[in-house]
């Protein structure tokens, strides 16, 4: 099975051929059932090829497939001062790689992907566009498949770019609807953004690469770790790549600056803000941050600001997650938030945790996205959550499932969230961040309140839509409640797998960090934080666990009480005034970035529109103008008459015997 | 008493001055045919008079020469001239502006 990673991105490739070529002849259950059929293959040799990784021994769980050469680059030669000169044969193939931390992916992607797959099949039933809806969600697989298996940065790009892509186009599914009044964006106009946005960060992912090939002359990532940990190439250009390459992460995983675009992807059907924009492409980022752990563990400064960057955005995010009343919109806000967990994570260090937490979250946000699909589907299309409310008892599957995925992304024990964020705060603090520790608090408080919120006004209460709706509110689909059920086991047993220490000493058990162990050989920890982490003491941590439960109890406590009084939020609200209209408006940051970026990139579009109309234009112009005006004085001489061009030419024929003759 | 070349030459000057003339200043498209015609062999004049005086052939062939082209000149030109008379009733040179800006 490990040699057959390969046909791992192939399999949902053939469902993208078979389904775009034929699809359209095909009978609509077949297109469904294809389209889930290759991506279940593709699980199946996934899970078979980890298994097999898994009976091999700890140090030598690394297996690569090369398919081909992609390139050949010539010789790079480079001159190091003091040293002899290194000659290195540039070339790049198309290799792919399993190892323990590309195995969590892997199996993240397949497993949440297929699932998906199979609630699309339900969930797009109505939609006329079933069989582009299908070929774009395998191409997605085949592109994040890639992604997550590429063995060195450049396949890992060309994946990269494939799911940038894929996101676009299903951002732009319904490219000839309305999307967001407050913008006026439509559809299409979503796709755009999320494409653009990604693609400034893609710029620097890009330098970075070349910087790396100019400097090692190789993207391999294991030869380029190999490097990395024996203290190769200036700390200078380790620091610049690692900016550059998480400036890339920061488009894809939507962290501030560049997170702009995640809340509109919500354009898009909701399988697809479930599989590409909460589970799996913008976990990319993270990903690769993990990957290239050495380089980050041999650039303080980059991991510095990963960690700042990742930090501010778990909180800022959280707090715009306060007002929304999109129910998708929330979900966003929530995902974006819950990425900077992980990159706050990764930039202390913690990159354990941080993929821990990339892999809970995949369940319980995808689990929370499909099931706000099933609220939007059984409500007929209605996504605002302030014309929802009580319709538990008519869709109980859904509501049970959303309430453990609430429960699990708040961080109440023993479901999946609590464990992983757990192992984030613990990082913090064990650190000495202490400041980051704090701020990453209140965003887990911010965390717990706002999913509590969302639960409270979409199920509790009374219904607020009109009766009419209310009447045909009915439960989704068999092949929609059973992806929902098992997402909601995961999201209650995902976090098992990675228990601390402390509590399983507490039952008197041993070490069940199963996850720990496992990636623990792939990933290189910096030195300050390898110790901090050895040498923290346990009571500390149990007194984070505490703390971290009684900071989940009290954000759903703090919502539920708020939200259960009619009328209480809405007064809240007036209060707090100009702080309520701040997070209302997202912090005017669409309106800072129209200020700050659109207006004077508009501007200087305008100019060099005018400069290539007069300037460039006119230079053309003018060469005709000068062209027409030479022949309308010349044509002067063309009298028609032919004596006057005999007497012409007899002139000339007497001027030119005259220059011989008197020569 | 044999002629010196100078008046062969004189004549041919002449005749070919005339050709020269009857180009510039006539209207009619036959006049100015004709006209060519007289400078064409006021050239061959000049050639006959040079080949007596040094006594070689060449000048003589090459009248020849010419004579052909006047053939083939007047045919084409006559040509020409008809089917400007038939386009527009009139051999007037002066009224032929047909590819005039």
């Amino acid at each position: 099975m490990l040699n057959l990673i390969w046909i791992i991105p192939l399999l949902p490739l053939i469902g993208v051929a078979v389904n775009g070529l034929f699809g359209r002849r095909m009978p609509r259950a077949a297109v469904g059932v294809l389209g889930c059929a290759v991506v279940l293959a593709s699980l199946l040799i996934s899970f078979g090829a980890v298994w097999e990784l898994s009976q091999l021994p700890v140090e030598e769980r690394y297996h690569e497939v090369v398919v081909g050469r992609w390139m050949s680059l010539g010789t790079l030669v480079n001159q190091h001062p003091g040293s002899s000169t290194v000659s290195t044969d540039v070339h790049i193939d198309w290799g792919f790689a399993l190892d323990p931390l590309s195995a969590v992916l892997l199996l993240v992607v397949t497993g949440v992907g297929f699932l998906i797959h199979v609630y699309s099949v339900g969930y797009m039933s109505h939609e006329r566009d079933l069989v582009r809806f299908f070929v774009y969600l395998n191409l997605f697989m085949a592109m994040m498949c890639t992604l997550v298996l590429a063995n060195n940065l450049l396949v890992m790009f060309v994946g990269w770019e494939g799911v940038g892509l894929c996101s676009y186009l299903l951002i732009g599914f319904f490219y000839d609807r309305p999307f967001d009044a407050r913008t006026g964006l439509s559809c299409a106009d979503a796709g755009r953004k999320a494409f653009i946005v990604n693609r400034i960060g893609d710029f620097a992912f890009l330098i970075g690469m070349l910087y790396l090939i100019t400097e090692f002359g190789t993207l391999h990532m294991r030869t380029l770790a190999g490097e990395f940990q024996h203290g190769a190439g200036p700390e200078w250009l380790l620091s610049g790549v690692g900016v550059l390459l998480f400036i890339g992460a920061c488009g894809k995983s939507a962290q501030i600056p560049l997170y702009v675009w995640l809340p509109d992807a919500m354009a898009g059907p909701t399988p697809v803000s479930a599989l590409i924009h909460a589970a799996t492409m913008v976990t990319a980022g993270v990903y690769m941050v993990c990957r290239m752990s050495a380089l980050y563990s041999a650039a303080p400064e980059a991991m510095a600001i990963v960690a700042l960057v990742g930090t501010a955005t778990a909180l800022f995010a959280a707090t715009m997650g306060l007002t929304a009343t999109d129910i998708k919109k929330v979900l966003a806000y929530s995902t974006v938030s819950q990425l900077g967990f992980m990159f706050a994570a990764a930039g202390l260090g913690a990159y354990i945790a941080a993929m821990f937490h990339l892999m809970t979250h995949a369940f319980f946000k995808a689990l929370l996205f499909l099931g706000a699909g099933s609220v939007i589907h059984g409500l007929h299309g209605e996504q605002d959550i302030r014309r929802m409310g009580g319709i538990r008892r008519k869709m109980p599957i859904t509501f049970l499932t959303f309430v453990i995925a609430t429960l699990a992304i708040a961080g109440i024990p023993p479901l999946a969230g609590f464990f992983s964020k757990d192992e984030i705060l613990a990082a913090a603090w064990n650190g000495g961040h202490r400041g980051i520790w704090a701020a990453l608090l209140c965003g887990a408080i911010l965390t717990a309140f706002y999913m509590t919120r969302l639960t409270w006004l979409v199920f509790f209460g009374s219904f607020r839509g009109d009766a009419e709706t209310l009447a045909k509110v009915h439960e989704s689909p068999r092949s929609m409640t059973v992806p929902l059920m098992v997402l909601a086991l995961l999201a209650v047993t995902g976090g098992w797998i990675g228990i601390p220490k402390v509590m399983s000493g507490w039952v008197g058990g041993g070490d069940w960090n199963r996850l720990h162990h496992w990636l623990e050989p792939v990933v290189v920890t910096p030195h300050a934080a390898a110790q901090a982490d050895a040498g923290h003491a346990s009571g500390a941590e149990g007194m984070l666990i505490v703390l971290a439960i009684v900071v989940a109890v009290a954000g759903v406590l703090m919502a539920a009480t708020i939200y259960r009084r009619e009328g209480l939020a809405e007064r809240l609200a007036r209060a707090s005034g100009p702080v309520y209209r701040t997070l209302r408006n997202l912090f005017w940051v669409d309106e800072l970035y129209d200020v700050l970026v659109l207006r004077p990139f508009y501007a200087v579009c305008r100019f060099f529109n005018g400069f290539d109309r007069r300037v460039v234009d006119g230079l053309v112009n003018a060469s005709g103008i000068v062209t027409e005006l030479t022949g309308q004085v010349l044509k002067l001489f063309q009298t028609g008459l032919v004596r006057n061009y005999a007497m012409t030419f007899l002139l000339g024929v007497v001027a030119i015997l005259f220059y011989l003759i008197t020569r | 008493m044999p002629l010196g070349p100078e008046k062969f030459l004189i004549l041919s000057a002449v005749i070919f001055a005339l050709g020269v003339l009857g180009v510039l200043l006539r209207r009619g498209a036959i006049s100015i045919l004709m006209s060519i015609e007289l400078m064409l062999n006021g050239a061959n004049l000049a050639f006959i008079a040079f080949a007596r005086q040094f006594g070689q052939a060449e000048g003589q062939i090459y009248v020849f020469f010419i004579i052909t082209l006047a053939a083939a000149e007047a045919a084409v030109g006559l040509a020409i001239v008809i089917a400007l008379f038939r386009l527009g009733d009139s051999t007037d040179v002066d009224e032929l502006s047909l590819l005039k800006w």
